[in-house]
């Protein structure tokens, strides 16, 4: 899949590096340690920007290249940030064949961008998923851990007002 | 002990639909009525019905209340509970029989037709305690293996005559996996199990974790014993949290009770099991790109032979079967490969479990006999499809399989009748579709799928399924031509015959299967411009029938870009150009004046 790559500066606190470096530490040298290096860094950054990655490589001893060739391979890896709110519609085929695709274009005519990326302010990220397993709610969308389901396109508004 | 137990289901689609708050209200109103030490409360997995989730069942009248809310629990602790009366309004209205008599729910036309042996444990016990599975004979089979001393051979004679295939999908004899990494002698072999579930719709395995992850820790740990394994990785899906989490706890408890760890039983056989998460990559599922992930490398498939039972997961010998296989193996151990063998068709033993969804009414988990027809599991389990549509088709086996047209829903469900007829088993998405969905446009949704998830590796998957894809947005648009459908269905048969894993060899059957039952919907598409099913946006518009509209503004103050425009109480009219097809207007408008054309 081609991932999005985000243009917006990175912000990095003293507290997020030093986290960053003690999981470098624990994973070093362990067989495979790329990606579960990579989860924990995007549970600190929320995504994984390239300097975190490069971070990453030098820690673990490995090319870039390997690295990044993880990151972009599993979908679960981002590299664009999330906003406060981070809206993930899901387009599993269940969901598909009940109309998850019209509530996706509500999404997006309403916050002005497109899936994979994050308003200007921050607020809303948006991506498209697969199944979250929950076809029996379909269409269902998630903002951070509250599930909505059951939806119609215009049930939109109503949920974005929540966290205007 | 116990008057009374409550069972609520905690698997996803309920937790989904704020089961953990009912459990919380529920302790809250139980405590309140000091009712804490008569009634018990127990969160399980999955009781198959997510439709009308949350579910809960009060034991022992079997009282099945279905959507239940927060609010309701009050009125269901102090009638039901305190007082003995059933809180009528909330039960499961194919349980109600009359006003005094209620029947169980097994006679309901949901359950009647199932047969449960994978998911027997599912929204019967709770997961998270170990005891329970061990009072439903949980950890017997093994036990009965290790004291007996059941040599591994009997242990795989046993396996290939109970006749059981691969539930992941091919449909291969888990006997004979077993027999051929039994043969590879290896200073170390693993046995791994695949739950990274990732046909989208399809939640079988989810469910069995989160049910009832002992049975497939006990059948691993069965596998490990004859193959000759020490060692045993789980591949999970991180994005199913909760599945994870339970998995976590039956491993520890096992480890605990000396079912995992060194000399099990006091055989002498040591067993233990780790969890990998994946990270989200459909190609994952693929035998030999889930190990190379496990391994912590991109997962991309590699060219068999060697096959994982010569060189496997860091280059041994290794046996990988599905969450779903897994958890029949204790019972036949439990029954014998003849009470088995005797469940299903003759090349199809046992039950399959199907993941029911789209355009239907009971969506949810059923587990039905191999050899079930798919009017039984649409018409009579699923309860038909909503509102007055009609069965158009139903999708199988997900981005690799095909579709199953109505005039075909009397085939029975089994590998080599849907193999027959161009579909596939596939883990088990099952996927109702009516009138107003339209073939072409499901192909083109999974092969946006598969394009998405191709790892790239080999050239007639990264390139062909692009090219495929190129097509079918084609004729959706309305600009494809009689020659593209023949070079669509050209493409897909290099395509099967040239890529290198399972990915590439299936991504072109929802094409060939929908151009096989459904030329004629493609045809329209290219020489009428016309999407039968009104569904290709490019090939729709909306429009408002100036005779019946009232001018009540509704549609205008919905559209969500402003795309209609009109006076109170004149005809409104939409802007072709700036309408994005959302059919907002056409489900709000009250006097039908929208059409789609």
């Amino acid at each position: 899949m081609q991932k999005r790559i985000s243009t917006l500066p990175f912000t990095d606190t003293p507290e997020q590096h030093q986290k960053l470096l003690d999981v470098i530490e624990r994973l070093k040298g362990q067989k495979g340690a790329v990606m579960p290096a990579l989860q924990e860094a995007q549970d600190i950054y929320g995504y994984l920007p390239i300097e975190v990655q490069k971070e990453i490589a030098r820690g673990l001893d490995v090319s870039l290249e390997e690295v990044y060739g993880v990151s972009t391979f599993y979908s679960q890896f981002s590299l664009t940030p999330k906003g406060k709110y981070h809206i993930s519609i899901c387009l599993g085929t269940a969901c598909y064949v009940k109309g998850a695709d019209k509530v996706l274009d509500r999404l997006i005519a309403k916050l002005g961008i497109q899936a994979e990326e994050c308003t200007a302010d921050g607020k809303f990220s948006l991506t498209a998923c697969r199944c979250i397993g929950a076809c029996g709610l379909a269409p269902v969308l998630t903002v951070n851990d509250d599930v909505y389901g059951r939806l119609a396109p215009e049930d939109v508004d109503t949920i974005l007002a929540k966290y205007e | 002990m116990f008057r009374s137990n409550v069972l609520v289901c905690g698997g996803t689609g309920c937790t989904s639909s704020n089961s953990e708050a009912i459990i919380e209200k529920l302790h809250e109103e139980i405590n309140a009525k000091g009712l804490e030490k008569e009634v018990n409360v127990v969160r399980t997995g999955c009781f198959g019905l997510c439709a009308l989730g949350p579910i809960m069942i009060v034991y022992p009248e079997g009282a099945f209340y279905s959507m239940v809310k927060p609010e309701d629990i009050p009125e269901i602790v102090e009638e039901h509970l305190l007082k003995g009366r059933l809180v009528k309004r909330l039960l499961y209205k194919e349980t109600v029989v009359d006003d005094s008599t209620t029947k169980s729910l097994n006679q309901t036309a949901f359950y009647e037709k199932q047969m449960r042996i994978a998911l027997r444990n599912c929204g019967v016990i709770n997961p998270e305690v170990i005891d329970e599975y061990i009072a439903l004979d949980g950890y017997q089979a093994i036990g009965k293996i290790l004291t007996e001393k059941i040599s591994p051979e009997q242990v795989i004679q046993t396996m290939l005559d109970s006749g059981l295939r691969g539930r992941g999908g091919a449909g291969f004899p888990t006997g004979m996996k077993w027999k051929f990494a039994a043969a590879n002698a290896a200073d170390q072999k693993y046995v791994c199990c695949n739950a990274d579930e990732g046909d989208p719709g399809a939640f079988m395995d989810r469910s069995i974790l989160e049910g009832d992850p002992h049975s497939v820790i006990e059948a691993m740990t069965i596998a490990g014993y004859a193959i000759g394994a020490t060692q045993g990785y789980i591949y999970i899906r991180a994005e199913y949290p909760i599945a994870v989490k339970r998995l976590q706890i039956a491993i520890n408890q096992a480890r605990e009770y000396g079912l995992l760890g060194k000399n099990i039983f006091d055989s002498g056989f040591d067993f233990d099991l780790e969890l990998r998460l994946g990270a989200g990559a459909f190609v994952c599922g693929e035998e030999t790109a889930l190990m190379t992930s496990i391994e912590g490398k991109r997962g991309e498939p590699r060219c068999r032979p060697p096959f994982p039972a010569v060189k496997g997961l860091f280059q041994k010998p290794t046996v990988l079967n599905n969450v779903e296989t897994y958890a029949n193996i204790p019972q036949i151990f439990l029954h014998g490969a003849e009470w088995f063998r005797s469940i299903g068709t003759e090349k199809s033993a046992g039950t399959k479990v199907f993941a029911l969804g789209g355009k239907i009414n009971n969506t949810g988990l059923v587990e039905v006999p191999m050899g079930t027809t798919l009017r039984t599991v649409v018409e009579e389990i699923g309860g038909g499809i909503p509102g007055d549509h009609y069965f158009k088709a139903a999708q199988t086996g997900g981005p690799s399989g095909g579709c199953i047209p109505a005039s075909l829903i009397d085939t029975p469900i089994d590998y080599d009748s849907l193999l027959a007829i161009g579909s596939m088993m596939g883990s088990g998405g099952l996927i109702v579709m009516d009138e107003t969905t339209c073939m072409v446009d499901i192909a083109k949704f999974f092969l946006e799928f598969t394009v998405d998830e191709s790892c790239g590796k080999c050239t007639p998957c990264r390139v062909g399924t692009k090219r495929l894809l190129e097509i079918l947005d084609k004729i959706t648009s309305g600009k494809g031509t009689l020659e593209d459908i023949d070079k669509l269905e050209e493409l897909c048969y290099y395509i099967k015959e040239n890529s290198l894993c399972g990915l590439g060899q299936t991504a072109p059957n929802p094409v060939l299967s929908t151009l096989k039952f459904f030329r004629d919907e493609y045809i329209a598409h290219v020489t009428e411009h016309r999407c039968p099913a009104g569904a290709c946006k490019a090939l729709t518009n909306y429009v408002v029938i100036a005779d019946k509209c009232k001018g009540c503004t509704l549609c205008a103050r919905n559209c969500p870009v402003g795309a209609i425009s009109g006076t109170v109480k004149q005809p409104h009219v939409i802007d072709t150009n700036k309408c994005i097809k959302c059919g907002v207007c056409m489900d709000k408008c009250k006097f039908n004046a929208i059409e789609k054309r």
